[in-house]
């Protein structure tokens, strides 16, 4: 496995060799420092961690500014591990968009579109109520019966209701990757990735 | 980050793009590839909409071919599309004339602009 920390910048379509529509997602992959090296006598386990994204001196601790320091780099906005990397890497070495090729399939995680507290009707796809007649006027995107009478008594753990839509980490996986830009380390990513545009990725192949 | 978009849009739209809208007659000559071959088919319809903006753009033109309506959706930059003639311009009201969908014979007919 390998991977970068990176930023969706937005979607678009490009047409392909065959002047078909793709529908891609423009990410900025890298270039991500390694920050630091965890191996598995020091730390129980072997990790990589990478750091993306520029952030000003003066809002950084002065622990961070001295961990970034060690890796010979400026202070970075984002800082993530990844265990089980394929190559080998050494502090402060520093990991661009063509980690990817033309055709590799990754794995995108990072925070979806908040939508607030939502009801059923848009949170888990219930149809709502039927229709307007029969005595009904306030009941339309109500969930309905949330179970049975005096047995069970109680209504079972997980029952689908309102609450909290979006705003959590999703994992989209097997995207194709149409199109690598080394120059501005730009990768196009075939279909839709999680959260609004600006927002950090993890990507992982 | 939209400017970052538009220019990676930069790099495959045309600027050579006849000017056209909903009403207008267009003739589009559509490059098909069949095994090594390669050949331009015309679709002639009337265009019922445009839709989107920049790299995205479509068109839908309409024709009644064999007494049924088929409708085309062509990416206006789509490196397929040979050429766009105009054969007429139509006068209509509106940008989406979805109502010539319901019609057919001599109400389905759109009255020339004048110069």
């Amino acid at each position: 496995m390998s991977g970068l920390l990176a930023k969706k910048i937005g979607m678009t379509t490009i047409f392909d060799a065959e002047g078909k529509v793709i529908p891609c997602t423009i990410i900025e992959a890298g270039p991500c420092v390694v920050t630091q090296v965890k191996t598995k006598e020091k730390d129980g386990y072997a990790a990589i961690q990478l750091a993306f994204g520029e952030k000003k001196e003066k809002h950084t601790t002065k622990a961070l500014k001295n961990h970034f320091a060690k890796a010979n780099t400026t202070p970075k906005r984002k800082v993530a591990e990844f265990r089980y990397f394929e190559q080998e890497y050494k502090q402060g070495d520093i990991i661009s968009a063509d980690l990817f090729a033309e055709g590799d399939f990754v794995d995108v995680t990072g925070t979806s579109i908040g939508k607030g507290f939502q009801g059923v009707v848009k949170r888990h796809n219930f149809s709502g109520v039927g229709g307007q007649t029969h005595g009904q006027h306030n009941r339309l995107r109500a969930p309905g019966s949330m179970g049975a009478s005096s047995f069970p008594s109680r209504v079972f753990k997980g029952m689908r209701m309102a609450g909290q839509m979006g705003n959590v980490n999703v994992k989209v996986q097997n995207l194709e990757v149409v199109k690598v830009d080394t120059a501005t380390n730009r990768i196009f990513l075939k279909g839709a990735v999680p959260g609004h545009e600006g927002n950090f990725l993890k990507l992982e192949k | 980050m939209q400017d970052i978009i538009k220019e990676i849009q930069k790099e495959f739209i045309k600027n050579d793009i006849p000017e056209f809208k909903a009403g207008d007659t267009v003739t589009v000559h559509y490059k098909i590839r069949e095994g090594n071959k390669e050949r331009v088919q015309p679709f002639q319809g009337v265009v019922i909409q445009r839709k989107g903006t920049g790299g995205t753009e479509t068109f839908t033109v309409r024709k009644i071919s064999d007494g049924v309506g088929v409708e085309r959706i062509f990416p206006v930059h789509s490196p397929n599309i040979d050429k766009i003639q105009v054969n007429k311009r139509g006068r209509v009201r509106r940008a989406r004339i979805y109502y010539l969908r319901e019609l057919k014979g001599k109400k389905s007919r759109i009255a020339e602009k004048k110069k």
